[in-house]
């Protein structure tokens, strides 16, 4: 467990850049990089969706974060209650590698995971939640924390926020009563530096690291978008969180590659080329070659396939 | 015949009895360990008896409510105290948006059993933010039940009645009530009584003497009941007015059909709630029982709130603003030209 890091965090997009290129210490799974690109050409497949107006609502993209749930995934176990987000899509397919059940949901088809009530943002499947309102899963989740712990079944609540997120006061009840009461509570904080319109450097003051510091609470940062090194230095802490158990948070800087729903990116082009210069997507691209280029067409044709099955579905239907 | 027990005593009691017999039942909420035993004390003894399961929390309300949806979420079944209710406003979101609203927005039920108690209520000094009633607040929201403390019933099986439902639930407690004596065996005093009409003892009736057609009915929650008796009592006495006072332990959704037979035939039916005027409880009652009774109606449903003004803190001016016994009194005179 490292210390907490003094970085001049927030910023409006993160400064530095990993240090190793992925791939470089472990080779990449042939199960990780199809996961890692099937969200992604999930998340490309809803935007051009969105853009032919077959989409009703709104959504939010995962694009540039799809790293983070791929790498947890082996991590969390079935046990584990996961509570993702408005942008949860990624969290949604690295736990269940269900493209149809979320593209039905999001569509309002049959065989939707949710009947078509909760939509992009709402989905109770088994251990996995997700809702809209920022900062309300903390103290939920601390709350299934506490099941965990009297049980002593050694799963935990791993909650999914956002840099945004920590403007809730409700995050600060749950750290605070997840540290008094020593809970299972895994903190999975992307930082993408931008809440909404709102980049960082105006919405937090200090870090989050002085944030969980403040708590007492453990605390380690992630720069890396190589999944192996991302594993080796988290796995210790989920154990403990898992064992001892005591609470956590993990702070992945990361990036929006997307707009923060739908055409709606106020951010100049030095910023959006920040965000892509960082994303992993183009650094898996050159180390993996054509191993990668295969494995995006079998991603891209799945999710296609999927597209064309579900929409061809009848309408969800919700017997309340 | 001995005493009956104290409002606070028939509730602690029932709390420990929920917690005995359930391994899933934790109770949280601030200052509620022992010693001090809850501000109101209705706690007390409980965290010594089953310790890990009631739990004194910091003042984070809001945390509070979500451990509660998290607990009901992993399939326990907590019970969360409010200190003073209004401060229910800190925990809105968590009931509003996700312990409410989970038990239907993911498109398959998801039960949420818990109860949030709420002290409410003036009469006590307390001032304009430790003495309101909320309820109407949390009307109208899908799959969330409220429900209120009365002398008339008892508290382990509203408790039961309330989990048993599997969705959240807010239990209204007017604080004035927990010093006062249960009332049982169909007795108050005199020749007061009531009864449990509708059989599932929701609704509980109050009259004098018998349950005979009355002049009016005072359709009132448990914190406001005794003050509505008091009212048909001296109605009784100084006007010969014959009254039936009702009293149900669940406020929302509206339980109509068990009212509809003593309603129908009153002269007047009033509606008396503590809570300031506008957008109430009573309202509420009164549209959807427009909507059955228009025909039968003898004359408009009489409605009686406090002031629309905040709880003044001095007793003089707060006596005021709140509902009083002759307050409902008057009322009735009024609409009955008595």
């Amino acid at each position: 467990m490292s210390e907490p890091v003094t970085a001049d965090l927030p910023r409006a997009v993160p400064a530095a850049r990993p240090a190793d290129q992925p791939g470089e210490r472990t080779a990449v799974s042939g199960e990780d990089l199809d996961l890692l690109l099937l969200i992604r050409s999930f998340e490309q497949a809803l935007l051009d969706l969105f853009s032919e107006g077959r989409l009703n609502g709104t959504t939010h993209s995962c694009l540039g974060q799809e790293h983070i749930p791929v790498a947890l995934r082996p991590l969390l176990g079935d046990a584990d209650h996961i509570f993702s987000n408005h942008r949860g899509h990624g969290h949604y397919l690295a736990r269940f590698g269900d493209p149809a059940g979320l593209l039905a949901e999001i569509m309002g088809r049959e065989g939707a995971v949710c009947n078509g009530v909760g939509g992009s943002q709402h989905i109770h499947r088994g251990r996995y939640l997700s809702t809209g309102v920022q900062g309300e899963s903390m103290p939920v989740g601390a709350g299934v924390a506490l099941h965990h712990k009297r049980s002593g079944d050694g799963g935990l609540a791993a909650v999914f926020i956002g840099d945004g997120t920590f403007g809730e006061g409700a995050v600060y009840e749950a750290l605070n009563l997840a540290q008094l009461w020593q809970l299972p509570l895994l903190v999975v904080v992307e930082n993408n530096g931008i809440a909404q319109s709102t980049p960082a450097s105006v919405h937090t003051a200090g870090t989050i690291a002085g944030r969980a510091a403040a708590f007492g609470v453990t605390y380690h940062h992630v720069d890396s978008v190589d999944l192996s090194e991302i594993r080796s230095a988290v796995a210790p802490l989920v154990r403990a969180v898992r064992e001892t158990p005591m609470p956590a948070v993990v702070e992945f800087s990361t990036v929006r590659l997307g707009p923060h729903s739908k055409g709606d990116d106020t951010r100049d082009s030095a910023a959006l080329a920040f965000a892509q210069d960082r994303d992993w997507y183009p650094r898996y691209r050159r180390l993996l070659g054509d191993r990668f280029d295969h494995a995006e067409g079998r991603q891209q044709a799945r999710v296609a396939d999927t597209v064309r099955a579900v929409a061809a579905r009848p309408p969800a239907r919700w017997d309340a | 015949m001995p005493e009956s027990e104290r409002v606070v005593t028939n509730l602690n009691r029932a709390l420990g009895a929920l917690l005995d017999k359930d391994q899933r039942v934790y109770v949280l909420g601030e200052d509620i360990g022992d010693p001090y035993g809850g501000a109101f004390k209705v706690t007390r003894g409980l965290s010594t008896r089953f310790p890990g399961r009631v739990l004194s929390t910091p003042i984070s309300e809001s945390a509070i409510a979500g451990v509660a949806g998290g607990l009901a979420l992993a399939g326990d079944r907590p019970v969360i105290e409010v200190m003073f209710g209004d401060f229910a406003g800190l925990c809105f979101d968590q009931l509003y948006n996700f312990a409410a609203k989970s038990v239907s927005m993911y498109g398959h039920r998801v039960p949420m059993p818990m109860i949030v108690r709420c002290p409410v209520g003036g009469n006590r000094g307390y001032g304009p933010t430790h003495s309101q009633n909320p309820q109407k607040h949390f009307i109208g929201i899908p799959n969330l039940s409220l429900w209120e403390l009365s002398p008339l019933h008892d508290n382990a099986v509203v408790l039961d009645r309330i989990m048993d439902r599997g969705e959240p639930a807010i239990l209204f407690e007017d604080k004035t009530l927990y010093s006062r004596r249960m009332h049982r065996d169909g007795v108050i005093s005199g020749p007061l009584r009531f009864d449990f009409p509708g059989g599932d003892g929701n609704w509980a009736r109050v009259y004098v003497g018998r349950p005979d057609p009355a002049d009016y009915v005072i359709i009132a929650p448990g914190g406001l009941a005794e003050r509505a008796w008091q009212a048909a009592a001296d109605l009784l006495v100084e006007h010969e007015l014959t009254g039936q006072v009702l009293v149900p332990s669940r406020l929302y959704p509206v339980d109509l059909e068990p009212l509809l037979p003593a309603v129908r035939d009153a002269g007047l039916i009033c509606i008396a709630e503590e809570g300031v005027t506008g957008g109430t409880w009573g309202a509420e009652v009164a549209n959807q029982l427009y909507g059955r009774l228009w025909a039968d109606l003898k004359r408009p449903i009489r409605l009686v709130s406090s002031a629309d003004s905040v709880i003044p803190t001095a007793p003089h001016l707060e006596r005021e603003v709140l509902v009083q016994s002759e307050t409902i009194y008057r009322a009735v005179c009024e609409a009955l030209d008595a």
